[in-house]
């Protein structure tokens, strides 16, 4: 029985993404159903009632929800290829760990960098560079966080690469200038069609940006 | 059953601690128990946890692991019996829902519950209620998220049971009522009548005075 696999998502979610690259990972053959978020489908109220949040990921009809989760999920079900989380349990704790960091702090301080001024928007800054950097150690010379090939902590900080352009630009500096080496993750990793086709245009997510400062009347 | 060298470092009063505690419990491990004075950091925690200088911090021949719910799978996955997550990738998907639930939406209720006066107060109240009302529905009439015995959620969740009560008393209202939450008023009575749970809960009337000193210090900065 053909398995049947419906994403939820909203294109320039990093959320989203996640899931996206996973599925690609995987080859999983999926359907992707794009949300407006001003007016949800009944699908996804369905689906996710509790936060009514992109991504949903709908296999054969159960519904399941958070992008971390879903990626995990995916990685046990999609079990045959492309390991995303490592075989022993301490490094697979490893990569946990630090996937919780990335999802908890970037969106964090990347929020403050877009919509807030002054000190906020400085304390932001300062503290998604630190990540950055931190994430860079962690890094180290592999070419990817799970090593030979992409793992779970690539595919949580990844999508976040394309708000990069939005950051720098909101807040007046360069994350290739400060952590080079994570720019030059991004790269390669961009060089997998995963990824390549899983990501968004930089610019775009930048016009999007705009278009809700506007919306929401923010400088 | 012998750890291999397993150390915890934590603090007596910390909700998180507590959860590790009971997962390695509940896979019967015997562990070394360090406790931390986090007003003054050991240079080993800040060592092994040097991304947040947090407790719980679990050791495991020498290698730390750090954030609880990471730790809590670690356990599970180190040590195979007593499984704590579901085998079914779905199962497991959904507890580690319930256990997000708990973090990211119950949790700074009740801390905005405990920390507040007036109307902010009364709406992280609502907010922890209705919360608590959504936990119910995952439940799902089970004794406990596991089933029959304390799973993922339990272990994650289950301090509530006995962080509420305390909560209201310090605060003088009542969050949880019989009537309102029959469900999760009951799973509070099987969470804390389940064995290792019982023999490892902080000693109450410590627990109260501390949490009134540590309210009385966030009501004074907000000031």
């Amino acid at each position: 029985m053909a398995d049947e696999v419906i994403l939820l998502g909203f294109w320039p979610s990093p959320f989203g993404m996640r899931t996206r690259v996973a599925l690609a990972e995987k080859g999983v053959v999926y359907e992707y159903k794009e949300e407006d978020l001003q007016d949800k489908s009944p699908l996804l109220l369905k689906s996710n009632p509790i936060h009514k949040e992109i991504p949903v990921l709908n296999h054969n009809g159960k519904p399941i929800c958070e992008s971390l989760i879903i990626v995990q999920y995916i990685d046990e079900v999609w079990n045959d290829k492309s390991p995303l989380l490592p075989k022993y349990s301490y490094e697979r704790a490893h990569a946990r760990f630090w996937a919780d960091f990335a999802d908890k702090k970037i969106s964090d301080y990347g929020s403050r960098i877009l919509w807030k001024k002054g000190e906020e928007q400085e304390e932001g800054k300062k503290g998604f560079l630190d990540c950055l950097k931190l994430l860079e150690g962690e890094l180290g010379e592999k070419p990817y966080f799970g090593g030979e090939s992409l793992g779970l902590v690539d595919v949580a900080f990844l999508p976040f690469s394309c708000w990069f352009y939005s950051f720098e630009t909101c807040g007046n500096f360069s994350v290739e200038k400060e952590c080079p080496k994570i720019i030059a993750w991004v790269e390669r990793c961009k060089e997998k069609e995963s990824v390549s086709k899983s990501l968004q245009d930089p610019q775009k997510i930048y016009e999007y940006v705009a278009v809700l400062k506007k919306r929401f009347g923010v400088e | 059953m012998a750890g291999e060298g397993v150390k915890l470092f934590g603090m007596w009063a910390s909700p998180y601690v507590l959860r590790v505690i009971w997962a390695l419990k509940l896979k019967g491990i015997e562990y070394e128990y360090i406790e931390e004075d986090l007003s003054n950091k050991s240079p080993l925690l800040l060592q092994y946890n040097s991304v947040y200088k947090k407790v719980p911090v679990l050791v495991y021949g020498q290698k730390p692991v750090a954030e609880s719910l990471v730790i809590i799978e670690f356990i599970d996955e180190m040590w195979k019996h007593n499984p704590i997550l579901p085998e079914d990738p779905y199962e497991r998907a959904m507890a580690r829902f319930w256990a997000k639930f708990v973090e990211e939406k119950f949790i700074p209720a009740i801390f905005g519950t405990f920390s507040k006066l007036g109307e902010e107060q009364e709406k992280f109240m609502e907010e922890a209620k209705k919360n608590l009302r959504i936990l119910e529905e995952g439940l799902q009439g089970k004794k406990f998220f596991g089933g029959e015995t304390i799973g993922f959620v339990d272990v994650v969740g289950g301090w509530i049971a006995y962080w509420v009560p305390v909560i209201e008393e310090i605060i003088g209202i009542k969050i949880v009522e019989e009537e309102s939450l029959p469900l999760i008023n009951k799973w509070f009575k099987d969470i804390l009548d389940f064995n290792i749970v019982k023999e490892s809960l902080p000693p109450r009337d410590k627990l109260v005075a501390l949490q009134k000193v540590y309210r009385e210090m966030l009501l004074g900065s907000s000031a």
